[in-house]
């Protein structure tokens, strides 16, 4: 079994400010982590090949230096790791970035073919979700978003049964193989490196790709060229106006408390306090 | 198949890749094991890089290290609770290249010099924490990290593990640090404009202004305050001996806060937006506390050997010289065909010895026992020489014959002629 766990290299969106004058995002000195919804990913990928055998390897397009985030992956446990980095990327949308997401995996299924393609839910930086869906529909994957549990897999009879958050509930699907998984966050919780996972990614040669070795068929699908989204303004959300009230309550009695706490609420609002007492009448 | 290398040193900030540049340039195996996510995401310095020692190790260090501004002036302020009275040095010599000395940022700059050492061939490995050393007898032939399989060996081990040093420690190598013998450390990054810090100190281009203060900022306790330009942001801080905190109850952010509102050093904030808070322990103990520096299989370099020059300010520098000899004497040795063994590492200590380090930290061995039981020159000097200053400033209609009299009686109501005699002889004695 084969699976491609796509991540990607992101500023820590916790650290990050924008400029008091021009604006912008300030990206200098802010660190740089492993989108941690695709952490949630590559463990659901590790636990699987723990649990049936097979290979990882990690995927991302970014600069050269996301190779950093690659090695970090590959110290959890993955097998092998593939950096797709060129100049033509640059400005991708999630468009694009599909696309040369897409024939990279398409490159590494030559070589082993890919029985499952792991994403995490979305990235903190764009927050879009739709590169996972973009890779699917391209490979003509079956599409499994926001997978909380991934909880029998039978590779003889090619098929997969995961559990999937839906708005009220829990789903239980089945599908076949090949196909493509968006984790959730918080199913599961990432592994503590072992020492010589920690050495064999100081050491191990990370893959670098440009848009030749990647299997780009036309360039001008990819980058700035190949991305219809246009960011029209970027702005910083106005602080709230409105201070955050410390309230004071003498007892630690949780009657004590919900009552000066309904006291101090209806004192503001009078005619939530009437209307309140209208129904209760 | 546990692995084994040469050498290990424990730590990336500069004591730890100076040590293992060298080593790793020399052609030994080296294995750098770093506790912070990344090098420099757990070192907080001030911070002044003085160029010399790196200089020293890596020639062409300026093509590419990230460098904030090299300082063409030096203030030296001395504040009472209103005032201060300070000197300031300019000079258009530091403003020849090569330049002297930087201000930097930490977490960035130890991230390119590791990135050297790794260049130069040693193996890194981040987010690992030696939990202790791995003993044969009284010999270290290796460390023990938190991780799964965590053994790791090594013909010597340096230990560059910052100012706590919890492993020489656990080791039996040196006692609990005194809070006699280190200084805490506070400091704000405020990012501000290019253009703003450009006006306000007086500079231009990659030029920067240093202002080192004492005085009331300190509250009576042994300590300094500081305001380094970097460029596009301003670094402010304070550091008082951990004894001298506790002593006082004062919590260092408090200090810190009211530092900032001292109205001459508010308005150097003005316009700016805080963007990192950080603490620190510094090991300001001095020749006195300087611990066993090498044993069987083992050296110490950097912060977890006491190696800071209070008085001047310094110490990265004293890190990366420590850290190169101690790199030095294995390749010595290791040239030699001899062993790691206690007696043959003395050279470490001799070279030491025989270095600036060892000269400057003993010169000023008095330096931390005469401020720490002589609050006056953090107290009542600062506000003598202000309000001296006041009096023959203010233009009133008293003569000047009186106002000398006046000030030389305050000093004298103050500290009494035997007391200024003592303070000076004390200042004497510690600095000669």
């Amino acid at each position: 079994m084969h699976i491609v766990v796509c991540i990607k290299q992101v500023p820590d969106s916790a650290q990050i400010r924008v400029h008091p004058v021009t604006n912008t995002i300030m990206r200098q000195g802010v660190p740089a982590i492993v989108n941690p919804y695709d952490l949630f990913a590559l463990e659901e990928a590790l636990r699987l090949k723990d649990q049936y055998g097979g290979r990882v390897t990690v995927l991302t397009m970014g600069p050269p230096m996301a190779e950093a985030a690659l090695r970090k992956a590959i110290s959890y446990g993955a097998d092998d790791a593939v950096l797709v980095t060129d100049r033509v990327f640059a400005g991708s949308d999630t468009l694009a970035t599909s696309y040369a997401l897409a024939s990279a995996i398409g490159q590494i299924h030559k070589d082993m073919p890919v029985d499952l393609v792991f994403t995490g839910k979305q990235t903190i930086d764009g927050d879009t979700a739709q590169v996972g869906p973009g890779i699917a529909k391209r490979l003509d994957m079956q599409l499994l978003t926001y997978v909380s549990k991934v909880r029998s897999l039978d590779i003889d009879h090619k098929e997969i049964i995961v559990e999937r958050r839906s708005e009220g509930g829990v789903q239980v699907l089945k599908t076949s193989i090949p196909s493509l998984i968006t984790v959730l966050e918080g199913s599961n919780e990432m592994r503590f490196a072992t020492m010589a996972n920690m050495f064999r990614a100081s050491r191990y040669p990370v893959k670098v790709w440009n848009k030749e070795l990647a299997g780009i068929e036309d360039p001008t699908k990819t980058g700035l060229k190949g991305s219809p989204t246009v960011v029209s303004k970027v702005f910083a959300p106005t602080p709230r106006a409105v201070k955050a009230e410390i309230i004071q309550c003498e007892s630690d009695d949780p009657k004590d408390l919900s009552v000066t706490l309904l006291a101090k609420m209806f004192a503001k609002h009078p005619k939530l306090e009437k209307e309140i007492a209208k129904r209760a009448a | 198949m546990s692995e084994k290398f040469d050498v290990i040193v424990v730590g990336a900030g500069p004591s730890g890749n100076a040590a293992a540049y060298k080593l790793a340039s020399a052609g030994l195996s080296v294995l750098q094991i770093e506790r912070g996510e990344s090098p420099g995401s757990k070192n907080v310095q001030g911070a002044i890089l003085y160029s010399d020692a790196l200089e020293k190790l890596i020639p062409d260090f300026r093509d590419d290290a990230p460098l904030e501004r090299h300082v063409i002036e030096q203030r030296m302020w001395v504040l009472d609770d209103d005032s201060y009275i300070g000197s300031h040095y300019r000079s258009e010599v530091f403003n020849q290249q090569p330049y002297n000395r930087y201000t930097m940022i930490r977490s960035q700059f130890d991230k390119w010099f590791s990135e050297r050492v790794q260049k130069a061939g040693a193996l890194l490995i981040c987010e690992t924490t030696v939990d202790q050393l791995l003993l044969d007898g009284n010999r270290v032939i290796g460390v023990l990290t938190d991780r799964q399989g965590g053994e790791i060996y090594a013909d010597a081990v340096i230990l560059a593990d910052g100012v706590n040093s919890l492993l020489a420690k656990k080791a039996g190598f040196h006692p609990e640090l005194h809070p006699k013998d280190v200084a805490l450390a506070v400091k704000e990054i405020h990012f501000m404009p290019q253009e703003l810090i450009e006006q306000r100190f007086n500079v231009t281009g990659d030029e920067g202004v240093v202002i080192e203060m004492v005085g009331k900022i300190t509250q009576g306790m042994m300590g300094t305050g500081f305001l380094y330009t970097n460029r596009e942001s301003i670094t402010i801080g304070v550091g008082c001996m951990l004894s001298d905190f506790k002593q006082q109850q004062i919590t260092p952010y408090a200090l810190l806060e009211q530092m900032k509102a001292h109205p001459s050093i508010k308005p150097l904030l003005q316009g700016g937006e805080m963007k990192e808070y950080t603490a620190h322990l510094i090991p300001e103990g001095g020749f006195n506390a300087v611990p066993d520096l090498y044993g069987d299989g083992w050296m110490i370099v950097g912060d977890a050997g006491m190696f800071v020059n209070a008085v001047h300010r310094e110490g990265s520098n004293l890190a990366m010289t420590t850290g190169m000899h101690a790199a030095d004497t294995l390749i010595e040795l290791k040239a030699e065909g001899r062993e790691f063994s206690a007696a043959n590492l003395k050279r470490y200590k001799t070279r030491l010895d025989e270095s600036f380090v060892m000269k400057d930290l003993k010169k000023y061995k008095n330096m931390p026992d005469v401020f720490h039981t002589n609050p006056q020159f953090f107290n009542d000097y600062p506000e003598l020489l202000s309000k001296a200053a006041r009096t023959m400033l203010t233009v009133d209609g008293v003569d000047k014959k009186t106002k000398e009299r006046e000030i030389r009686s305050s000093f004298r109501k103050r500290r009494s002629l035997f007391g200024m005699l003592g303070d000076t002889f004390k200042l004497w004695r510690a600095f000669e």
